[in-house]
Order: C-alpha cells, then structure tokens, then sequence
C-alpha cells in the first residue's frame, strides 16, 4: 500500500484550477485526497514539509528520449527515470525512434514494463506514423492505440511523399490518433547543423533554413484542411513557423505547438567557437526567434516547454561540430529554464507551470498534470530560490551533454510523488 | 568569440594558426614580413634554415591535396623539420578510427606540430583543444570554414603589388558559399583595412547574411568588376552541377567567367588570383591566367614563404617559452 501523505505549508499552484494557495495537499491510495483541509479520518503516515517551497502538479514532458531500446550505451529507462524525478517531471512522452522503432505493440509493451521497473515515471509512447519510420507504409496505428499510444509520430525520419502523409493524417484521424510532426523538409534542411544565417556562414557551418520548417508546417497545415486531423507540431524553432501555426489556429485548425526549453533561452550565437554541445536539433536560432517564441508561449499559441532531451555518450560530441550528434540532456534543466523565464518577465508563474503541466497533459489528453483530488498523485515540490550548479554531484541523465554543464540555475526539485510514491528526494545536505 | 583565445598565448602569440578571423592587423603584417624574409631563403642555392631541426611536423591531411600539402611540406623541410605526411583519405578513418583516436595516437609518437585539413568545418578547433599543450596545431583547410594561409599568401601576394590596403577594391568572384578560401580572405583583408570587398557570384552560391561580414554583395560580374584593384577568382568544383547550384559550366561561364574583355572593366592595373586548380574555361579565360595581370603563380611560390612564417612563429612561442 502506498503511504498517506502530507505535504505542509507550501504554495499550491495547480494552474488546472487556477489555485494559487497556501494549502496542505493530502495523499491516500495513491491519489490526491484533498487539498486544504483533512479529509475526514486521513491520518498521515509521512509528513513533507513544503515550507518556503511550491508544490505543483508532476511535469509532463512531451518529448524526451531515453534512448532504450536500442542505445543503452547513451542512456536507459532506468537511469533516464531517475533524471525524470530528480527534474520533477512524472510523465515523459517518448518519440518512436528507438531501436527497434516503436510500430509495433511488443515494443509498446517493452516499453512501459520497463519503466514499470524502474517505477519513477509514467511513460506515455508515441507510436511510429510509418513502419520502421521508413516514411512508405501506414503503422499498424489501431494496434498501437489499443498497446497505449495515444499519439503517433514519424519522428526526424522523412515522409516519402505528401501522398503518404495524406493517407497517414487520415488514418491517424479515424483513430483518433494526435499526430506529432516535428516540423523539417528533409531536403531544405539539407545535412545541415546550424541556422542560417550570419553566424553559420561565418564559421562555414551548412545552415538549416528557416524554409525547412516553415515549408514542412505549411504542406502539413494544407493536408489538415483536407483530413481534419489533430496535428501537434514539436519543437518549434523559429518565428515564421509559428505565425503560421498562430494563422491557423485562430482559423479553427485542431492544432497546438511546442518548444523546447533550450530554445527560450539560448540563440545560434552560442554556436561561436564550435562547441559541440550546442549542435542542436532544430538549429539554435536568432533573438529574434527566441524572444518570439516566448511571446508565442505566453499568447497560448505554443501550448508547452519540453526538455527534447537526446542523452548522448560523452564520444557523441567529440569530433568536428558537424560531425557531432545533436541534441542535449535536458530533463534536469526543463524546471529550472521554464521559470527563468517568469525572472525575466516573459511569463507570469502561473503561466510557467502550466506550459509544464497542465498544457502538455491536455495536448495528450492525458488526466496528469493537475492537483485535482481524485487523480493519481503526482506532485514535484521545488524551492524556487534555491540556486544549484550542475554538477557530477547534481546531474543523474546518463547524458552528460548540456550546454549548461557548471552552469548556475535557479529553482531546485526537492521532491517527487508519483502515483502517491515518493520517487525523489533532494538530500538535505 | 575563443578563436583568439585558443589560437594565441598569453603575450598575443600565435600557439595555433587556425583562422584569420579575430587577430590584430600587426600580427597579420608580422606574419608578411617574416614571410618577407624567408622569400630570400627559398632563392638560396642552399634553401634551409635551421630553425625547427629536431621538430616533428605532421601533415595529417583527411582531404587529398597536393598544392597545399607540397607547399607546407617544402616550407617544412626548408626549415630544417622532419615531416611526416599522412593521407588519412585513404587510412585509418576508413577503417573506422575516430578523430580523437588518430591524433591520440599520432601524438604518441611524439610530434611537435600538425598540419590539419579536414571537410568538417570546426576540425581544426577541435584538434587545437584536444592536443598537449606543447603541440600546435595549423588549419590548412577545414571545411567551409578557413584556409588561413592561403588568405596570407593571398595578402602577402597583394601586398607585394599593392601595399596600401586601404586603397583597394578587391573582387572575389565565384562559388562562395563553399569557400573556406573565401572565408579567409575576407576576415584577412577587412583586417589589413581594405576599402571595399566584393563577393561576386548567382544567389545559389552566395551564402546567407554574408554582408554581415562587411563586404557587399554583385549577382552579375560586370559591376562586381568595376574598378577592382584585385580579382580573386575561385575554383568551381564540378559536383555543384549536380547539387542543383548552377545548370551547366557553359552557362557558369557565359555568366561568371574573367575574359579579356571583361577584365577590362577594372583597373587597368589589376591583379588577377585563384587559388588554384584552376579550370580553364570554367572560371578563367586561358589568356588570363596566363596574361601579364595573372600573379597565380606567384601566389604559389608565396605560400612556401608565408608557411614557413606562420610554422615557425606558432614554434618560436615555444622554443622561447623553454629558454625563459
């Protein structure tokens, strides 16, 4: 049995129910009991004082690779779950592109037994658009529905044409699948590594235009006027795009947006001096774009933050900058990089959780991401003035590939429920 | 930006020669004029000095060359290096050797310094901060990114007709987009204070932002010519036909090749460069690579003279540093 819990004295923010309080949340059978006062003859058997601390809802992160199966080598479920706790985050969504590619049920299943073992975090799979993601033939999607997956994708891995991904969104749709399209034209973006733009046509980088992903929002924004079917574009990375994407929503499309933490904060300048850890995928792009992107958060046309973490092996990104593999380690930096953002104004703190919690939930239709009492109990408790360095000590991703290695953040988890479970608790020290 | 950082020491010395980008002009005329006075050298019977006997200098070169390669080799030699080529196009890393791994273990055998040239723009950097400290490392060539001796030769070449920079306008002409020649030369002249350069080429082989540099931009030849004291023309590689760049070398030609008669549109006095290998009628009319504005060979023999420049002050720092 899961034990009844109390976690006192801290500022509720459930931004699901707009509540913003000093309150006590109250945990029994694994489900949140009630908020304020006990509930009539709970008798808690473990006290957690939130005192000075804000108690909110489980993080949703809506894409995160934790790299198993297929390449245990950069990181595991298990190890990649306790990263997932310590960053307060207790439901990651996982792209389909592990080895093997996630089209079938079997792989589904692997999947969620293994994150069962390693029982810190709820694992949301997203099945494969296309079988082996090979862009030609329709996954088996009912199938992949019934194993769980409530959503489908085709990952980086191109479409073979727009008739292909015509038939997919149809078939996505009578299924009542959400279908997430990381939004890049294979061919404008050409092998590339870096925006381009000033910064890559110095330093001689092969740059990603802008048109790789405006082009790729607006072939699929012109099928789902034909199809009808409910599309989130992931990781955004540029201005453009997302106007588009604004366009279209206030036309009625049944369509929402993400981006990624890193996105918000940091711009294709960093890539000076050809540090691999800022080869990125999307591109790091212009102020511009960062500062754009932020507006867009805020209006509501991007729905959520994710970390888009990719963990690599340390020997992934020692090699000329392009001949590096992208991505960065980010489900300890999605907290704190979300609520730097209130610091600089961009966001009010109530819009911050919610880009983290109850947005995500609701792109995936899933019941997490709120306190309400009844749902299974997944809570983070962060101070958010405790400072904190990454560090060998603080970092648990297999993945060391941050660019923010050594670097200061503000806001530290100090613990994690999930389903009622403590799964991470920061030593006091 | 950590270029000048990681290519000077302390005292502002070159400890690597990795780009252009970034050093001050009196480093750059520092590299001419010990350039300068080891063009005497090379005129010698005997062509040697001794300023790097007992030093071991590696040529790793990941793209086949043979003007760049020779050029460092003979530079090399002439003073007084043992040298080492090794033609990693056709070893280890075809089997599989990681980057890493190869310096690793040419390190171990105990060199001094390496000469790099790779296809990945930022390989260079990369090797700089991996190797010992005691080892330097030149870019002969990474990618997209920067061939800084040529862009020295090139100046130093410039510099021999034309002294005063500020005085000119200099046309580089051609497939900019895939030009770590291009690059450098850029950085190199903006730093010696040229009045005006031009990048001159069709949209499909100019790259984004790139008057972000501080240089403007000609889709047609004829006004990117216009009054040019200095037209660099650049190698078109053939396999640009077939990434969609440009239709055919004949209409490259008809649009973009230095005739006679379109030289004439700058200065009477111009000089015509190219990097080399140069396609005749491709780019370059015959009769002008050959004609009596062409220093192309000279920018040859220039690059022995400007490599043993920059080899020898990237070791100076060193051989100074264990006397100190």
């Amino acid at each position: 049995m899961s034990p009844r819990i109390s976690i006192q004295s801290g500022r509720v923010i459930d931004p699901a129910k707009g509540i913003d309080d000093l309150l006590d949340v109250h945990i029994a059978e694994g489900r949140i009991a009630g908020l304020g006062q006990k509930p009539e003859g709970f008798d808690a058997d473990q006290v957690i004082d939130a005192g000075g601390r804000i108690v909110c809802p489980g993080l949703v992160d809506l894409c995160a690779r934790l790299r198993e199966p297929g390449f245990e080598h950069k990181a595991t479920i298990d190890s990649e779950s306790r990263a997932a706790a310590a960053g307060g985050i207790t439901t990651v969504c996982v792209p389909p592109d592990t080895y093997p590619i996630i089209d079938t049920p079997a792989v589904v299943r692997l999947i969620q037994a293994k994150a069962a073992m390693a029982g810190r975090v709820r694992i949301q799979v997203i099945g494969a658009l296309t079988c082996g993601l090979k862009g030609q033939d329709l996954s088996e999607m009912s199938a992949l529905r019934q194993a769980g997956c409530g959503a489908v994708s085709n990952a980086y891995a191109p479409v073979a044409n727009t008739l292909v991904l015509r038939r997919a969104l149809e078939y996505a749709a009578s299924h009542d699948l959400l279908v997430v399209v990381r939004p890049e034209d294979p061919d404008l973006a050409d092998h590339g590594c870096v925006h381009e733009g000033p910064v890559g046509t110095r330093l001689g980088l092969r740059g990603i235009p802008y048109a790789a992903e405006t082009v790729a929002v607006a072939q699929v924004l012109a099928l789902i006027e034909h199809t009808g079917a409910r599309v989130h574009f992931a990781q955004l990375s540029s201005a453009r795009a997302m106007r588009s994407i604004a366009r279209a929503q206030e036309k009625g499309f049944p369509i929402s947006a993400d981006v990624a933490a890193h996105q918000l904060h940091l711009t294709d300048e960093s890539v000076e001096g050809f540090d691999a850890q800022y080869h990125l995928r999307p591109p790091l792009r212009t102020r511009a774009d960062r500062d754009a992107l932020r507006e867009g958060l805020r209006d509501g046309v991007i729905a959520a933050v994710c970390s888009d973490h990719q963990p690599h092996e340390p020997d992934a990104k020692l090699d000329a900058f392009p001949a590096t593999e992208p991505g960065l380690s980010g489900l300890q930096t999605l907290l704190p990089l979300t609520l730097q953002l209130v610091e600089t104004g961009a966001l009010s703190l109530m819009q911050a959780l919610a880009a983290v919690t109850q947005r995500p939930a609701a792109v995936m239709g899933l019941t997490a991401g709120t306190l309400q009492p009844g749902v299974p109990a997944d809570i983070c408790v962060f101070d958010p003035d405790a400072v904190w360095t990454i560090s060998d000590e603080s970092w648990l991703s297999a993945g060391r590939n941050t660019p923010f290695w050594s670097r200061t953040l503000k806001g530290r988890v100090t613990h994690t429920l999930q389903g009622g479970r403590p799964v991470f608790e920061l030593d006091p020290r | 930006m950590s270029e000048p950082s990681l290519q000077l020491d302390e005292h502002g010395q070159l400890r690597h020669f990795l780009t252009a980008e970034g050093l001050e002009r009196a480093l750059l005329v520092s590299i001419m004029d010990t350039a300068e006075s080891f063009a005497s050298v090379t005129e010698q019977t005997v062509k040697k000095v001794p300023l790097l006997r007992g030093k071991t200098i590696v040529n790793l070169f990941f793209e086949t060359s043979t003007r760049t390669r020779t050029t460092f080799e003979l530079a090399a030699k002439r003073l007084s290096a043992d040298v080492l080529n090794v033609n990693i196009a056709t070893s280890a890393t075809t089997k599989g050797e990681s980057l890493l791994d190869t310096i690793r273990n040419i390190e171990a055998m105990h060199v001094d310094m390496f000469v790099v040239r790779h296809a990945q723009s930022g390989a260079a950097h990369f090797i700089a901060r991996q190797v010992a400290p005691h080892i330097s490392v030149i870019n002969a060539g990474d990618g997209r990114h920067a061939h800084p001796t040529q862009a020295m030769l090139d100046v130093f070449t410039i510099r021999k007709h034309k002294p005063d920079f500020g005085q000119l306008t200099v046309a580089i002409v051609g497939d900019i987009l895939h030009s770590r020649v291009a690059r450098s030369e850029i950085h190199a002249l903006r730093i010696l204070g040229a009045r005006e350069i031009r990048v001159v080429g069709p949209r499909t082989l100019i790259p984004a932002d790139v008057e972000a540099l501080g240089i403007t931009v000609c889709h047609d030849l004829e006004s990117g010519l216009r009054n040019a004291d200095v037209i660099i023309m650049l190698r078109l590689q053939r396999e640009r036909m077939s990434g969609a760049f440009i239709p055919s070398e004949h209409e490259y030609y008809a649009s973009f090749g230095l005739t006679e008669s379109r030289l004439t549109l700058a200065k009477p006095d111009a000089l015509v460069m190219h990097p080399g290998p140069i396609n005749r009628g491709v780019e370059i009319d015959s009769k002008v690579a050959d004609g009596s504005r062409s220093v192309i060979l000279q920018q040859v023999t220039h690059g022995i003279a400007i490599r043993m420049a920059v080899m020898s002050m990237t070791m100076r720092r060193r051989a100074e540093g264990v006397a100190a």
